[in-house]
């Protein structure tokens, strides 16, 4: 980590001495404009990129840094270089009111929060349009002193514009590397998921949003002294979200520097062909250069780069040998009995279908819990609404004698209840490491990143899923997947552990196995409710035995007693005919 | 307050801008919701229509009419192979906007090339024409952008709804892996409807010609209103972009007659946000 901002912090010393060197003050402003793209978009991507909430709006947060130095140098007289804190300031405020409204209705992601945003621009410039802020004409920003920081104001500019591009970089390479860059990762790939594995998603995204909106703010700022006169429809067009995109896109947005390295290549390109007498042959080629570069590099320039470096660095199956089991001391097996997780008249509805109709039963600490019922019967929703994924319509859920209930997702995975999805849903851009991780980073014990490694390479190695650890999720069968979903939910050291059918889909032999695993994984200290129609594994493993029916409990016990109780049968095979 | 006279004449006018929102909307919408398209070029599209009827019917002397039946066949080509080639690379519905904006790039750059940047107007046999019912004034021109909108709206809704063609169209749209399972033929399909989409665009390019002064620059003006317009009518639908469009015409046509024009975006724009923050279901 240290060396890459060191670097960063290098190059940039390096290039602020070229103004010493006497360049033509032309190719100054030529730099200057290729710092102030590579900080817009850069700083679109620390929300776009990393999370796929991909805004069209960023022309609205760079807009509102431009009116606001715009105003106060003009008619408040506040120094140049102090508007800059200002502008950042309300640019954040703005994007911050708006992730507030728009993080919070689910249904707007992807395409629909690009159209939301975009909206969200013509409606401010709308209103700076008619409102004293600009009131129609634009602002003249002529009269505002350049700071003298180079020998020129060109040279001032260049290298104010450096200074905020290698800040941006820096602060878009801290964000890459911690847990909210890992957070945002997985809230691009699968954004449920990764709030019940305890990332919170809110939180992070209108933490990303406030830092790109306010360097997005800033750089709007330098660029109105820049251009010197500010109007509306130049500010809040489409030609910076679409512009900041393209740039993102063409470099690579799952990586850092991918937007610097794409939004050096065409603002060069720009330069290169609508310079002079070829401006509109240069167009042609821009779009040309463009719609290749989508078809042939559909992940970018970078993308492609760490894609590639990534395969060579797997390690090939054969020579792992299987580890041992991993010598498991955590908390020493507690005596069944007393309760951890008490439900209490649960109730959940869908479109008025009763999934769960009042549902009352008890989890005791260290036990095996088997929860089975016919299809329907409201196994997984019981599930669901445990670890967050759904919320209960009416009901308790005590936890460790926390009422759960209303929780969102991350606390209560935080709480430390882990569960793993019937049909695998893996993170697809992470590796099988970085799947395991991730739990770890954002379950109970919130590790950080190099101790969530270790922590996944020791249940990468109980679930034999040590060979793969570089694979993307993709790579793996079923049985694989299935075991990766268990790495997941075990790495996050939950004291519940939900298991919806864990064994659907695999071979005797793989049953087997993994009965094994689930004894060990209780043994080791953890309760374990698990959802299953493997009958086999389910009279093996359980403990217990809970069975619903029409979203109601209908038998509990031992394992035995309830397989004969009449309701039972007769919910499983039907009613006997006379 | 404006007067009764000026306030419905700004209905009236709401609906006939509307309508043309609504004919941009259909061929975007089909495409987005049916295709998983988002389709920037459409719009430089629709313009290349409307430089291709200015040029047909001001310098060939056709009736601008007259000259669908040039445009309709020839962009009904030109949208299915685009088709082609976006099926031939799988192309992503986000990077299908960024190819997209490169074409539009492109197809701005020849119309430029081809007609400068100055501005072009059609004067034709309807250039001003307009009657009087009751108080209103209704233009011939804009009156035609109406009646071809609703007339394909209608048709390409009854095909959906009716045909065999509509049904799987719409069932591929649910669920493409089901649709071809039970025998439905996806690519032949997708270039029909990817055809008919650019066919719209240039239907849309003859009406704007008709009523308005063209530019090659205008093409990006229409994308955000046109966009609202297709969010607020639902994707893949026939009927919505129409409804849709001349709920937004008429608000900003009021919003125009009331205020000031400059306000006229920000109805369109607060009406997107809100539909998108709480229409129910999902989209």
């Amino acid at each position: 980590m240290r060396n890459v901002v060191a670097a960063i912090l290098l190059a940039g010393g390096a290039l602020a001495l070229l103004p010493l060197v006497g360049l033509p003050l032309f190719y100054e402003s030529f730099l200057y404009l290729v710092f102030h793209w590579i900080v817009l978009a850069t700083s679109w991507n620390i929300l776009s990129g990393y999370s796929g909430y991909f805004s069209f709006g960023h022309g609205a947060f760079f807009g509102a840094g431009m009116y606001t130095t715009a105003v106060l140098a003009t008619r408040y007289d506040v120094p140049f270089l102090l508007t800059l804190p200002a502008a950042a300031l309300v640019a954040m405020v703005l994007g911050v009111a708006l992730g507030a409204v728009v993080f919070r209705v689910k249904r707007v992601r992807g395409e629909l929060f690009a159209l939301a945003t975009l909206a969200f621009t013509f409606v401010v410039g709308t209103i700076v349009l008619n409102t004293p802020i600009d009131g129609g004409p634009g602002i003249a920003l002529s009269g505002v002193a350049v700071p003298a920081i180079g020998r020129s104001a060109a040279s001032s500019f260049y290298l104010l514009a450096l200074a905020l591009g290698v800040g941006t970089l820096i602060i878009a390479y801290a964000v890459y590397v911690s847990k909210l860059g890992t957070g945002l990762f997985a809230i691009h790939d699968d954004e449920d998921v990764a709030e019940v594995l305890g990332v919170p998603t809110f939180r992070y995204k209108m933490a990303a949003f406030a830092l790109s909106c306010a360097l997005a703010g800033v750089a709007g700022g330098l660029q109105a002294l820049f251009v010197s006169y500010v109007t509306v429809s130049e500010t809040f067009s489409i030609i910076v979200p679409l512009s900041v995109v393209l740039m993102s896109v063409l470099g690579g947005t799952r990586h850092w520097a991918g937007p610097a390295v794409g939004a050096a290549l065409i603002t060069g390109l720009l330069y290169a062909f609508t310079a002079g007498d070829h401006a509109l042959a240069g167009k042609v080629v821009f779009g040309v250069v463009l719609i290749a570069v989508i078809l042939f590099m559909p992940d970018g320039v970078l993308g492609r780069f760490t894609a590639r470096r990534q395969r060579h660095r797997r390690i090939p199956p054969i020579t792992v040998a299987q580890e041992p089991l991993p010598a498991l001391t955590r908390i020493p097996r507690v005596a069944v009995g007393e309760p951890l997780l008490v439900a209490r008249g649960v109730r959940k509805a869908f479109r008025g279908v009763r999934a769960l109709d009042g549902v009352d039963l008890d989890v005791r600490r260290g036990e095996i819990l088997g929860l089975i019922g016919p299809n329907g019967s409201g196994k997984s929703t019981f599930i669901n609404l445990v670890s967050g994924h759904y919320r209960a319509d009416a009901g308790t859920l005590l936890f460790e004698g926390h009422d759960i209930a209303a929780r969102d997702a991350h606390r209560i995975a935080r709480a430390g209840i882990a569960r793993t999805y019937q049909i695998p849903r893996p993170f697809a851009h992470l590796s099988v490491r970085d799947n395991v991780a991730l739990p770890a980073m954002f379950g109970a014990d919130a590790l950080d990143r190099s101790a969530a490694l270790s922590e996944a390479r020791r249940w990468l190695a109980f679930t034999g899923l040590s060979p793969h650890a570089d694979a993307f999720p993709e790579e793996l069968n079923l049985h694989q997947r299935k075991f990766l979903e268990l790495a997941r939910a075990l790495a996050a050291r939950p004291r519940l552990l939900l298991l919806d059918e864990v064994l659907s889909g695999l071979t005797p032999g793989e049953i087997n196995d993994a009965v094994d695993l689930i004894r060990a994984i209780r043994d080791d200290g953890a309760t374990i409710v698990f959802v299953e129609h493997v009958m086999r594994a389910v009279m093996a493993l359980s403990d217990r035995l809970v069975v619903l029916d029409h979203g109601i409990v209908i038998a509990e016990g031992n394992a035995t007693a309830v397989m004969d109780h009449p309701d039972v049968v007769t919910a499983f095979l039907g009613r006997a005919c006379a | 307050m404006p007067s009764v006279a000026l306030l419905s004449q700004s209905v009236l006018s709401g609906v006939f801008i509307g309508a043309l929102y609504g004919l941009l909307g259909l061929g975007l919408s089909l495409s987005w919701g049916l295709l998983r398209q988002i389709n920037l070029a459409h719009f430089a599209l629709a313009f290349l229509g409307a430089y291709l009827c200015y040029q047909l019917s001001a310098k060939g002397g056709m009736n601008p009419l007259a000259t669908l039946a040039v445009i309709v066949p020839a962009f009904f080509v030109l949208g299915a192979a685009m088709q082609w080639v976006f099926a031939r690379f799988k192309v992503s519905a986000f990077n299908s906007l960024l190819v997209t904006f490169g074409l539009t790039v492109i197809i701005e750059s020849v119309i430029q090339a081809i007609w400068t940047a100055d501005f072009r107007r059609l004067d034709s046999v309807y250039g001003d024409a307009k009657f009087k019912i009751g108080i209103l004034y209704v233009p011939v021109p804009e009156l035609i952008t109406l009646v071809l909108s609703l007339a394909l709206a209608f048709a390409l809704w009854a095909i959906l709804r009716f045909t065999d063609v509509g049904r799987a169209l719409r069932a591929t749209a649910e669920d493409g892996p089901i649709a071809a399972a039970f025998g439905v033929n996806q690519k032949a399909l997708a270039l029909l409807l990817a055809g008919t989409c650019a066919a719209l665009a240039g239907v849309a390019g003859v009406c704007i010609a008709l009523s308005y002064t063209l530019a090659p620059a205008q093409i990006y003006a229409w994308i955000g209103v046109v966009f609202a317009t297709v969010m607020l009518g639902g994707l893949g639908r026939a009927l919505g972009p129409i409804v849709a469009g001349i709920v937004i015409g008429v608000s900003e046509s009021l919003t125009m007659a009331i205020t000031s024009p400059a306000w006229a975006p920000l109805v369109s724009f607060s009406l997107l946000i809100l539909v998108l923050l709480l229409r129910p279901g999902k989209s």
